[in-house]
């Protein structure tokens, strides 16, 4: 009995390496941590119903920033093993096995786990603030999606220390990620990470676009939308079209690990190339969903801190729409030495590269905004004036990649690896970074401090060039990429050497950022005017924190720059009329979304191990949830007259 | 219930809103579901002659039963349409009634689907037999998995009506549920269609 105890115990832990020791005592300690604090300052109530609970979108998505710079924390710790391990030629760092497990989480951390969620943030934390709404379309489901991604992410996280991480590359290709390339259970948490996550994507897609459709403020047409509503608007329609497809891809591959079939195996008459071209046909358009959030971002803060309208509002709207068109165009430019014939790549390499002219527009649009107007910079413009000569490079090597013929010698490489990072570190990571300073204020009531910021910006973009760089030329010098250790004689060890300097330097601006946030909790600039930027938009029209119901009266909507124009109205002597208050309608708390979701992780989690006995009991509960869900009639709520004005007393406002 | 500070007219007022918002949901909903069973179909029609060896669809498909399960799921189609003409008659029973048979049609339908599963199974076509077995049980396994739900679903929706009536909240649910019903009707033909007429053929 017991030596079946211990067989299993060696079998279930990850174990034999001090990296794993060590993610083990961090996961013990913090876990012990937390729970004493929440002991001992008697909070388990406050966080179980302020919280846990909530379905407060603007609390979903302090949620949804948390947990994604958590994973940042997490995919940048691998990004800086990998680093390491390659600095210089023969180091005996990370065995090759580890190496692929490492790159392979690092990937979809960085993709779906940070990226996504931090996406998702601003989603929740902006939108129904900028539209003049009070709540999402659908507050329940907001607070399910969050629940499905934190567990979903949570699974796949556990895989570092139980199990065995997966192996076969962030978008895990079959037959590496069949059953004879990946025996282990690796494979399966990926998947079920991944499709229990998706599920909630999907639905956040959903419900953002009804809500930009329906809860707009009176007035608000869809031309008068703020640019950054427009950019969810465009993410949320690719994001309909993208996930079904993923949620099928994923399913195939389980359904072959789990029942034996054939779609994409090597025998019975499976088709590996099947998988590729599923997987990107989701993953496509997937980069277009997290980088058009981040060109709405660019658009805000560029309009806001240049004290301009918008350059070019109409064509901003309408290259956004056509990206995220063509971004269903382009998915066999992932494979174009894969064997289509050359009209096939030469159709993708055309749509590839026509994206480049909308994108162009957009830049262009930025820099003619910017043009003689009077432009203050501060960290978000910071962020947006770096990412432009960033996102220059990775274009135009993007454009270098999309030649067909000349794919074939960037294919795989170190080359492609410097493109790609060039523009989700340039664009999607330095646009929700510049985003999450831009709103900070808003949804915290306190700057973070201009200082410190300034200093991670630097560590963070000059680390970027320095360790990006480099990689164009190890690409175009023959190192491809998945390798784990190299040797003397190959010439790559003094870029190599760079470029993971310049990894480090970015890990030092990630740690300095911890610190700018610790540090202006406690001393950064309080906003209590709740338009710390002099901004434009509807958001900046109440004070900050908002209330939890946001507007205590429905704004007016029907100018460009609502807010910037009540505030012209006001210079002018001009004042809004008086509207009286009404009892306003909100949603009630509910605790099913992190009990499904926590049904969710416990289906996964057995079905990853084969445990069918568990899968299925998770899977009940996630029915009987349903149920009581659709049982629950009493779901709303009214805050009275009275109430909403001592709230708004308190903040300051007469109403 | 702390309602009783608005008047009913304004609470009734403001479901109504929320309740078109989650029809206008429930239809993009329905668009990921067709891209979900496009993406299906695909897969289906690209790996459709990968036999490995094994049966192909002439020689497993059986018309008489399919073409029976495929009457079934039209009627039942027509009947959740009889029941939502008396959800606007206001007529909670007879609504019950005709979704009852609904529930009862879909029930036969998954009856005779497993029956067919079972057969093929027997006969050594099992979905690791081949790719094209693999793609034709998780085609039109899904859409079985998609027609038990819905009867879940609406014995769920029958319980609620008989508590709670006709209100502004169950004819919203029942009008989705019927939309979802006559949504796995057209993807049925289609699988009627692609996967057995062409099969056979």
């Amino acid at each position: 009995m017991l030596d079946k105890i211990k067989d299993f115990a060696a079998d279930f832990f990850v174990t034999g390496d001090p990296l794993i020791y060590g993610a083990d005592v961090s996961i013990v300690l913090v876990t012990i941590a937390i729970v004493f604090v929440l002991t001992y300052f008697k909070k388990w109530g406050w966080l179980w119903r302020e919280w846990l609970t909530t379905v407060d979108h603007k609390r979903i998505g302090i949620m949804y920033l948390i947990a994604s710079l958590l994973m940042l924390f997490r995919g940048g710790v691998d990004a800086l093993l990998m680093r390491t391990q390659l600095a210089l030629p023969d180091i005996p760092f990370l065995k090759a096995e580890h190496y692929n497990e490492i790159f392979t989480t690092h990937g979809t951390i960085m993709i779906l786990f940070m990226a996504m969620p931090m996406m998702f943030a601003l989603f929740n934390m902006v939108v129904p603030l900028q539209i003049g709404a009070r709540d999402v379309a659908y507050p329940f489901l907001n607070a399910l999606s969050f629940w499905l991604f934190f567990l979903g992410a949570m699974l796949l996280n556990l895989s570092f220390v139980i199990g065995g991480s997966p192996n076969a590359g962030w978008l895990s290709y079959p037959p590496l990620s069949e059953l004879s390339g990946s025996p282990g259970v690796g494979q399966n948490f990926y998947i079920w990470g991944i499709q229990i996550s998706g599920i909630g994507s999907l639905a956040t897609g959903i419900n953002f676009l009804v809500t930009i459709l329906k809860m707009r403020a009176p007035g608000m047409k869809l031309m008068k939308m703020p640019l950054f509503t427009w950019s969810v608007f465009s993410t949320c329609v690719t994001i309909i079209f993208a996930f079904p497809i993923l949620t099928i891809t994923l399913a195939l591959l389980f359904i072959d690990r789990y029942f034996g079939a054939h779609f994409f195996t090597m025998d019975g008459g499976g088709m590996p190339m099947m998988y590729i071209n599923l997987i990107w046909m989701w993953g496509h358009p997937e980069v277009y969903i997290v980088i058009l959030p981040a060109f709405g971002i660019f658009s805000e803060i560029v309009a806001t801190f240049s004290k301009k309208t918008i350059f070019g509002y109409k064509s901003m709207v309408f290259a956004m729409m056509i990206i995220s068109i063509l971004s269903f165009f382009t998915w066999v430019h992932h494979f174009f030495t894969m064997g289509s014939s050359a009209d096939v790549n030469a159709f993708f390499a055309i749509s590839t590269m026509a994206i480049a002219i909308p994108t162009g527009v957009k830049v262009f649009n930025w820099l003619f905004t910017m043009f003689r107007g009077r432009i203050t910079i501060k960290q978000p413009m910071l962020w947006t004036l770096g990412f432009i000569p960033c996102f220059l490079i990775g274009g135009a090597t993007g454009v270098m990649l999309a030649v067909a013929p000349a794919d074939f010698q960037y294919h795989n490489s170190y080359f492609l690896i410097a493109h790609f990072h060039q523009v989700l570190i340039g664009g999607v990571v330095f646009g929700y970074l510049a985003g999450m300073y831009y709103w900070w204020p808003k949804l915290f009531g306190f700057k973070l401090d201009e200082k410190i910021g300034t200093w991670a910006f630097w560590l963070w973009n000059i680390g970027f060039y320095v360790c990006f760089l480099p990689q164009y030329w190890l690409g175009l010098d023959g190192m491809t990429r998945r390798v784990y250790t190299y040797s003397w004689d190959t010439g790559w060890a003094s870029l190599n050497f760079i470029s993971t300097i310049g990894a480090f330097l970015m890990g030092a601006g990630f740690i300095l950022q911890v610190w700018q946030i610790v540090y202006s909790i406690r001393k950064g600039e309080r906003d209590t005017t709740g338009d710390p930027w002099d901004g434009r938009t509807l958001e900046w029209s109440i004070p900050s924190p908002p209330a939890h119901y946001n507007f205590a009266v429905t704004p007016d909507g029907s100018h460009m720059d609502a807010w910037w124009h009540v505030k012209q109205q006001l210079k002018a002597g001009i004042k809004p009329p008086k509207q009286e208050l009404e009892p306003i309608h909100m949603p009630k708390n509910s605790a099913v979304p992190i009990v499904m979701s926590t049904f969710w992780f416990i289906a996964g989690f057995g079905f990853t191990f084969g445990w069918n006995w568990m899968g299925i009991s998770g899977l009940i509960g996630v029915i009987v949830c349903l149920f009581v869900r659709s049982f629950t009639y009493d779901v709303d709520y009214y805050i009275p007259v009275d109430e909403v004005k001592k709230t708004e007393a308190k903040m300051g406002r007469a109403i | 219930m702390n309602h009783h500070i608005v008047s009913p007219e304004v609470h009734e007022h403001h479901t109504q809103e929320q309740e078109s918002m989650k029809m206008l949901g429930f239809w993009i909903f329905l668009v990921t579901d067709v891209i979900l069973f496009g993406t299906l179909f695909a897969t289906y029609v690209v790996l459709v002659h990968n036999t490995a060896g094994g049966p192909d669809g002439k020689e497993l498909f059986e018309l008489p039963g399919i073409v029976a399960e495929t009457f079934i799921l039209l009627t039942s189609s027509f009947t959740s349409g009889i029941a939502v003409l008396q959800m606007q008659a206001k007529k909670v029973n007879g609504m019950i009634f005709w979704l009852i048979i609904t529930a009862l049609l879909g029930l036969s339908f998954i009856y005779l689907e497993i029956s067919e599963f079972v057969k093929m199974v027997h006969e050594g076509a099992t979905i690791s037999t081949s790719a094209f077995l693999s793609a034709f049980f998780t085609l039109v396994g899904t859409h079985g998995v998609h027609v038990s739900v819905g009867i879940g679903w609406v014995i769920a929706l029958m319980i609620q009506l008989k508590k709670y009536g006709i209100t502004t909240v169950t004819k919203r649910k029942i009008t989705n549920f019927s939309l979802y019903w006559h949504f796995l009707d057209v993807v049925w033909i289609f699988l009627f269609t692609v996967v057995y007429l062409i099969g056979v053929m």
